[in-house]
Order: structure tokens, then C-alpha cells, then sequence
């Protein structure tokens, strides 16, 4: 089936099975490796891209499924040479060891941050709670780190709250 | 990953009217296709309903009507759902990571299956995956499995947070098919495993679930509670949606009280809001109403901690509810 995508900006029509996930897509027909493969199940985070400007896991979203959409990887996340903000700030917290989790950790950040409401640990549902650190990380969940740098990737992303 | 077509439904009717034996209608995809990487699932043709126009979440005279595509961070972002049903919202955000809600959409939410490890793994039996062939998991690894309602066929449990609340609510699941438009009320969508454990739902081939409809909210205090192994993106081992009035004179005069993690069903725990209603609310009588409850549990050797649990778990969460 043919699919047209916009990939961090710039429109890609492929040829594709139905049963390819956008994470392979992405990483196998175009080169776009960033996204990671961890489980291929929806359980660690590590091919978290945006979809439409929300955080989805490519692996669980089938590439025809999302035909039309816009598609936003961790290579599309910095203007030129410009840093992404949250990218300064992972450098600047130290917020990697191996940095295999941290394209999705970027990504998954970046859409965090457009989610309006509660989370699990909000007290008060009626209002937007602030970004403390308990609601990064509980907002972070999805996104594992093997190396276990989680206290400087939910300091990182602090610095970078609106 | 068995080779199957992909179409995207125009409409509600349309999409009925599209179905054919082998087709599988798509939602988010968070549970089907990760069931079709591992073979559980074999679809010849998956029908798209993840963009039909049931995006809405609208008031209706006192009711709320949620449309079936709504997304699960829609759901529990939405003012009238945080205002009114806050144990729905909760309950929707103690539920997957913010990745999985973006996607999820409520009637797929309501119809994920089962996640028994013997289930997953086409290399094992599993009565509810291939009927006939046996249950391992009696013998095996039941260790989040059911304490109650189960059979010899199966001992699986359904994995929706969502559903729980939606149970104790009286929520009511609104569904078109080939045999016309009806409406299921929660906890009927779910069924017991009994002799068809392949059978999670009374849906038919071909139903389409379109939304979701929210009575008023019950009067009292409300809770959604999960028990798990980590805090935060994990299944239940337990889970309770409850809700409880108590009168001037600190009598019970309403009570709704729903588990998750413990049976084929979001489990209505009727035996307890019976024994409690017209009574005192009391910690002692909270107990004595988890003890009727928990009665009927048969729990298997690895699954017995259950028991106490969702005991405790009662109790604690009807004492925070009590004034
Ligand atoms: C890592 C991980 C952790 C999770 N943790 C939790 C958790 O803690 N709590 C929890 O509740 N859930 C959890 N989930 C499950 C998640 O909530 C479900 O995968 C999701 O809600 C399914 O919704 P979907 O729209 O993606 O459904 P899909 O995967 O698209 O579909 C699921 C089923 O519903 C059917 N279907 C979809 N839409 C319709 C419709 N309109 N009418 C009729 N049939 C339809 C499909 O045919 C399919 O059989 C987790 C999932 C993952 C991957
Ligand atoms: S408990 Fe049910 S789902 Fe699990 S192996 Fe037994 S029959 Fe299959
Ligand atoms: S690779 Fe997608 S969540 Fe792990
Ligand atoms: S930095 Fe190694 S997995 Fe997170």
C-alpha cells in the first residue's frame, strides 16, 4: 500500500506492507534509526516518536494505520544545530549512561509536556497540577532506562517545564 | 505476522456493513497488533474505526455520553469527567503510560484481552486461544489469575482499569451490529469464562461498540485504587472503583463497590454492598462485608495472597471513603 507520511517536516510517500510497524519503517525503509527497538511491545518506551504531535510507541502503530499523519522522530527535534531544549538540558543533567533509552525518553519529554490534565498522582483532579518531580516521573513512566539514570532525567526535563 | 488487508472505515453503519467473517475492526492497535506480532491474533482483513466521528464527550440532560474512538488521555483530561466521575478518570490514568492512553481508545480499552502469559505464547495450550487444548496456567503460573468466577476451562482475568470504574458506575456500553443497535449494561459487556473461556464478551461477530454512556454520578465520596507490583505502568494484581453515601445518622445508604484483577469480569462486588447498605459504616462492618464477598473465592496455590488483599484493600478504601 502506498502511505504518505510528513516526517519531521518533510512529506515521504513508501510502498508498504500492512504489517509493518512505523518503527520499522522508519528505521528500515528510511533510515531514520533514532527510534529504538527495545521490546517491540509497548513496554519500555524506547521508539517513542510524536504522532501528530502526540507521544505514541511506533512499534505498536501499524505504518498504514497512520497514513496522512505527521511524524515527528529525535532527529527532528533540534533546528539545524540549535538544540532542542530538553536535549541541552539531558546534556547538561547528565540524564544518559548507555543512551539507548534516550531518543524516546526525548521525545516522550517533549510530548509530555503538551498534555494537558492529571496524572495518577495529581491530588487535586480539577486542576492542572505544576510538573514536580513525582509528576515527571510518574508521567515518564512508559519510558525505561536499563541504567537506571531517572533522577537526572526527570531533574533535565524540570529545568525545561513551562 | 500472518499477511492480512487493511481498510479504514467511512462510518458507524458503514463499517457493520463492511464486516465479514476474518475481519477485525482496529482501534488504537495497542492490544491488537501487538497480539498479531505474536501470532494470538491472525485477522484476514483489519478494518479501521480508530478515526470514525465517536470522538465526542458530550452532556446529555444528566447523562455523559463518550464516543467509542475517544482517546484514553481524552477521556481523563475532559473537565465534565475530572468534575463528575473522578474514580473514571483516575482509574483511566492508573492504566498503561502516557504513550499507550494517547492511542487507546475506549472501546478497544473495554475489549483488550486477557494478559495470561499461556495466552500470549502461541507455543502453549490455552483454552481461551485455541478451545480445547487445556489450561496450563491451573497448574502453572496463575499468580495474577482469578479468585473468583472462574472454571476448570480458564482462570484468566480481564485487564481493564477502565471497565472497573465503568462497572461501578452502571455505565452503559452502547453497541450496532448486523442484529441492530442495543445497549449492554456494565458488567454485562464481560462474561465468565464458564465452558467458553474463548468468549471474553456477549458481543457478536460483527458489533461495533459506538460509546459509552455515564448515568449520573452516584451521591457520596469515590475512590479508584490499584494495587501492583510497581507504581506506576503495571496491570493490577487488585484494583476497586467504590463509591460510598453514608446518611446523616452514619448509616450507609448507598454503596457501589467493583474489583479489578481478580476475575474473567470487572467483578461487582454485590455481597458486600448488600451487607453494607443500611448499616452502619463502620470498620467492622466493612470487614464483615469483604468476608461475604470473599467467601466465593477459590483461589489456586500461587494466587491466594489475593484473597487478603483484596480483603484489605476493601476495608481501607471504604474507610478513606467514610466521613
Ligand atoms: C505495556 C502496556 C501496559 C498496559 N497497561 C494497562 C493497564 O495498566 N491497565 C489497562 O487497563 N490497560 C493497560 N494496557 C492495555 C491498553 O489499555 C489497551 O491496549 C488499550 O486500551 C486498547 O485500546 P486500543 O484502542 O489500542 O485497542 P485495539 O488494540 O485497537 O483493539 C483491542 C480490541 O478491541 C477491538 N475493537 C477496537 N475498537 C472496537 C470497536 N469500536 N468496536 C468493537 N471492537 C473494537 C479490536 O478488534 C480488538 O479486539 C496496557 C497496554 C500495554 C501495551
Ligand atoms: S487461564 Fe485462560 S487464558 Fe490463561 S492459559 Fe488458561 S485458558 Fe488460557
Ligand atoms: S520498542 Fe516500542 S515500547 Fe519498547
Ligand atoms: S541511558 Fe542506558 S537505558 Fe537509559
Amino acid at each position: 500500500m502506498n502511505i504518505t507520511l510528513q516526517v519531521n517536516g518533510a512529506p515521504r510517500t513508501v510502498d508498504v506492507d500492512p504489517r509493518m510497524s512505523l518503527l520499522d519503517l522508519l528505521r528500515e525503509r528510511l533510515g531514520l534509526i533514532g527510534a529504538k527497538k527495545g521490546c517491540d511491545h509497548g513496554q519500555c518506551g524506547a521508539c517513542t516518536v510524536l504522532i501528530d504531535g502526540r507521544r505514541a510507541n511506533s512499534c505498536l502503530a501499524l505504518a498504514v494505520a497512520v497514513d496522512g499523519s505527521e511524524v515527528t522522530t529525535v532527529e527532528g527535534l533540534a533546528s539545524g544545530d540549535d538544540l532542542h531544549p530538553l536535549q541541552a538540558a539531558f546534556i547538561e543533567h547528565d540524564a544518559f549512561q548507555c543512551g539507548y533509552c534516550t531518543p524516546g525518553q526525548l521525545c516522550s519529554a517533549a510530548g509530555m509536556l503538551g498534555e494537558p490534565g492529571p496524572s495518577a498522582v495529581t491530588e487535586d483532579l480539577t486542576v492542572d497540577p505544576g510538573l514536580t518531580p513525582e509528576e515527571i516521573a510518574e508521567r515518564m513512566s512508559g519510558n525505561l532506562c536499563r541504567c537506571g539514570a531517572y533522577v537526572n532525567i526527570v531533574s533535565a526535563i524540570g529545568e525545561v517545564t513551562p | 505476522m500472518k499477511p492480512f488487508e487493511y481498510a479504514r472505515a467511512t462510518g458507524p453503519a458503514e463499517a457493520v456493513r463492511d464486516y465479514t467473517p476474518g475481519t477485525m475492526y482496529l482501534g488504537g492497535g495497542t492490544n491488537l497488533v501487538d497480539l498479531m506480532k505474536l501470532g494470538v491474533a491472525e485477522p484476514d482483513r483489519l478494518l479501521d474505526v480508530s478515526r470514525l466521528p465517536l470522538d465526542g464527550i458530550e452532556e446529555a440532560r444528566d447523562r455523559v455520553r463518550v464516543g467509542a474512538t475517544v482517546r484514553n488521555t481524552d477521556l481523563a483530561a475532559h473537565p465534565l469527567i475530572r468534575a463528575r466521575y473522578p474514580m473514571l478518570a483516575r482509574a483511566v490514568l492508573t492504566g498503561a503510560s502516557g504513550q499507550v492512553r494517547n492511542v487507546a481508545t475506549v472501546a478497544g480499552n473495554l475489549l483488550q484481552r486477557t494478559r495470561c502469559t499461556y495466552f500470549q505464547d502461541v507455543t502453549r495450550p490455552c483454552n481461551k486461544r485455541r478451545p480445547g487444548s487445556g489450561c496450563p496456567a491451573i497448574a502453572g503460573d496463575h499468580a495474577n489469575l482469578a479468585i473468583l468466577g472462574a472454571s476448570d476451562a480458564c482462570v484468566a482475568t480481564h485487564p481493564s482499569d477502565l471497565a472497573v470504574a465503568l462497572a461501578a458506575l452502571d455505565a452503559e456500553v452502547h453497541v450496532t451490529g448486523p442484529g441492530g443497535d442495543r445497549i449492554v449494561p456494565m458488567p454485562g459487556l464481560h462474561r465468565l469464562p464458564g465452558h467458553e473461556p474463548e468468549r471474553d464478551t456477549v458481543l457478536a461477530p460483527g458489533d461495533l461498540i459506538t460509546g459509552v454512556e455515564l448515568p449520573p454520578p452516584p451521591p457520596g465520596a469515590s475512590l479508584y485504587r490499584k494495587v501492583r507490583e510497581r507504581a506506576s505502568f503495571a496491570f493490577a494484581l487488585v484494583s476497586i472503583a467504590a463509591v460510598l453515601d453514608v446518611a446523616a445518622d452514619g448509616t450507609v445508604a448507598d454503596c457501589r463497590i467493583a474489583l479489578g484483577g481478580v476475575a474473567h469480569v470487572p467483578w461487582r462486588a454485590e455481597r458486600a454492598e448488600r451487607a453494607l447498605i443500611g448499616g452502619p459504616a463502620t470498620g467492622e462492618a466493612f470487614l464483615q462485608a469483604a468476608e461475604a464477598e470473599l467467601e466465593q473465592a477459590a483461589p489456586l496455590p500461587r494466587n491466594a495472597y489475593k484473597v487478603p488483599l483484596a480483603r484489605n484493600l476493601i476495608v481501607a478504601t471504604l474507610e478513606e471513603l467514610a466521613p
